[in-house]
């Protein structure tokens, strides 16, 4: 019987043939650690490691993305201990501004075909766009990944999704991963692999995967795996030297569960507050006022995200009852959106454009709702207080559906503004 | 080990921005103080209602959400005993094992808020007399009670455990 992708990553990694619900201790590729959690693994590598330096300095790359610059003292000291660290380590240090973890990972070329790589931060699953086994832990994990280059883990299962045909016009990768989650449940792919595969992958490039697999975490995934086809290959021959080969599951392995999903019958759809258990299309909706709209974050933060944007805000000005904030995923895409001219749209229609990272979206900084404020995001979590007021509400939707909301100022979908 | 304590009870899909909202673990990694802010958004003074020896019962996917480990943290911090939920999300789960918090898979239906809990380990039983429910909980594998017995995976580490 053939083995699953996720099976064959970690079996190459543990050194044995392995097999989904196996415990092993397994190698990793990489560690990655973001300015909310790299912290207290520092201090716990230090503190209770006694641990003068890491595994790799080369395989150890710390994020300030989550508040950079810093919003205050707090913060400021817990991201000077990453900049010590990176010093006397060797460990590569992306400062505040350079952008998000989970787009730099894959823009920097860390992120490779058939890899491992753990990372302090749920949205690591977002590698698997590039056949990476991507997976989220907590800071002891990441502080003994960090010394001793290794993780303990349970082989899981795989939920295969073949998708189909494609996405009808007006609707984004952004719909299609509400439309999984809404069909796959917020804990129904928990402990397992998600492998997003089929014809209608070539339809979506490698921004859109990125989308998809970041929200794999919502589902309650260990991780997402999607092959490398000649659209991620290109993707990859830009950012590195070599690229490795693809791991792929065999024709005669055994998965947990399969679903067929035709990409030509997603429409864009909202998630209600305080959860992603209500998702429902975004006309059904379309009464509801907003006070502030976001377009940013690991989901949708990347060029094609902010393209989508540009093009509903073309010409229009934001509702001056609203906040429209917009923050690029990385100095890359900033100034390629720079230069392609999207900023300008986005300033003429009245939008605050941020520093690269993460924004609004974790309550850190740069946006806080007011009370009873309604904020229309095209982040992945709409957590009660997740933006920093508990007295918030979110509404999770794609950037074309967040632009089109900020100009009509209330919830709207990208064929509701004129062009 | 046989350990008894008031109950605690939430729903379903506790996730952990519930438990410690992202705007404090950004500021500081001092338990005392994130400790406080314990569930604050959706059950303000949660924090000085637990006392030591507390349990906290729960529905489906508890612990659902970002990888912070604070949450786990600050659970055990406060003294609650051990996180009974029928069902975890897997990166809470893994940092509860981690840094040994007792958590415990069962099917938590009809326990609620103040009732007495006893949880007898060498049994693998929850049992609420009051209420005649007596629940058998799952063996966690080997490799992990490995982890657990060790006292969580910086001990188990410093054995060799991950040699």
């Amino acid at each position: 019987m053939g083995l699953t992708a996720v099976e064959k990553i970690i079996s190459n990694h543990a050194g044995k043939d392995l097999k989904a619900g196996d415990l092993v201790i397994a190698s990793i590729d990489a560690v990655m650690a973001q300015d909310g959690n790299a912290p207290l693994a520092i201090h716990l590598l230090k503190e209770e490691l006694g641990a003068m330096k890491t595994f790799d300095s080369q395989k150890v790359i710390l994020v300030i993305d989550h508040c950079g610059p810093s919003p205050n003292e707090g913060a400021s000291r817990l991201q000077q201990m990453m900049r010590a660290f990176c010093k006397e380590s060797g460990a590569t240090l992306y400062e505040g501004g350079e952008g998000i973890s989970h787009v730099l990972m894959p823009e920097k070329g860390h992120a490779k075909p058939g890899t491992l790589i753990i990372g302090s931060d749920s949205h690591t699953v977002t590698y698997g766009a590039v056949n990476c086994l991507g997976t989220g832990m907590g800071s002891t994990d990441i502080a003994v990944g960090m010394v001793s280059g290794k993780v303990w883990m349970r082989v899981p299962e795989t939920i295969r999704i073949k998708l189909v045909n494609q996405l009808p016009e007006g609707t984004t990768a952004k719909d299609l991963i509400l439309h999984l989650i809404r069909l796959i449940g917020v804990a129904g792919a928990t402990y397992k692999c998600l492998q997003i595969e089929g014809g209608g992958l070539s339809s979506l490039n490698m921004d859109n995967r990125s989308t998809l697999c970041n929200m794999a975490i919502e589902m309650g995934a260990k991780c997402a795996l999607m092959p490398v086809d000649s659209i991620c290959r290109s993707y990859l021959e830009e950012r590195m030297e070599t690229v490795p080969d693809m791991v792929w599951s065999d024709d005669d392995c055994v998965y947990e569960e399969e679903y067929t999903v035709d990409l030509s019958k997603v429409e864009p759809l909202v998630a209600l507050p305080h959860d992603l258990t209500k998702i429902v299309p975004t006309h059904s909706v379309n009464d509801q006022k907003i006070d502030m709209a976001f377009i940013g974050t690991c989901t949708n933060s990347r060029i094609s995200d902010l393209a989508e944007a540009a093009e509903v805000l073309d010409g229009k000005k934001v509702d001056p009852s609203v906040r429209l904030i917009i923050t690029p995923g990385s100095r890359q895409i900033y100034l390629e959106a720079l230069r392609k001219g999207y900023v300008d749209i986005f300033i003429t229609a009245g939008a605050i454009v941020t520093p690269p990272g993460c924004g609004p979206c974790v309550g850190t900084h740069l946006g806080i709702p007011g009370d009873s404020e309604i904020v229309i995001s095209t982040a992945n979590r709409n957590f009660k207080g997740r933006m920093g007021n508990p007295n918030s509400s979110i509404i999770l939707a794609s950037p074309a559906s967040v632009a089109a909301s900020a100009v009509l100022g209330r919830v709207a979908s990208k064929k509701e503004v004129s062009a | 080990m046989i350990r008894q304590g008031t109950v605690h009870h939430f729903g379903d899909n506790i996730n952990t921005d519930d438990i410690i909202a992202g705007k404090y673990k950004h500021k500081t990694m001092d338990l005392n103080e994130l400790s406080t802010h314990i569930m604050e958004n959706i059950r303000p003074g949660f924090y000085s209602e637990v006392r030591l020896g507390n349990f906290i019962v729960a529905g489906e996917n508890f612990g659902c959400g970002s990888s912070r480990e604070q949450a786990p943290h600050i659970i055990k911090h406060v003294g609650i005993t051990a996180v009974v939920a029928k069902s975890f999300a897997r990166i809470f789960f893994r940092n509860a094992i981690n840094i040994g918090l007792l958590v415990i898979t069962a099917n938590t239906d009809g326990i609620e808020e103040g009732d007495s809990l006893i949880y007898r380990s060498e049994d693998k039983q929850i049992l609420v007399p009051e209420k005649g429910i007596v629940l058998q909980t799952p063996a966690l594998p080997k490799e992990i009670m490995d982890i657990a017995n060790a006292g969580g995976l910086l001990a188990y580490a410093a054995k060799g455990g991950l040699a």
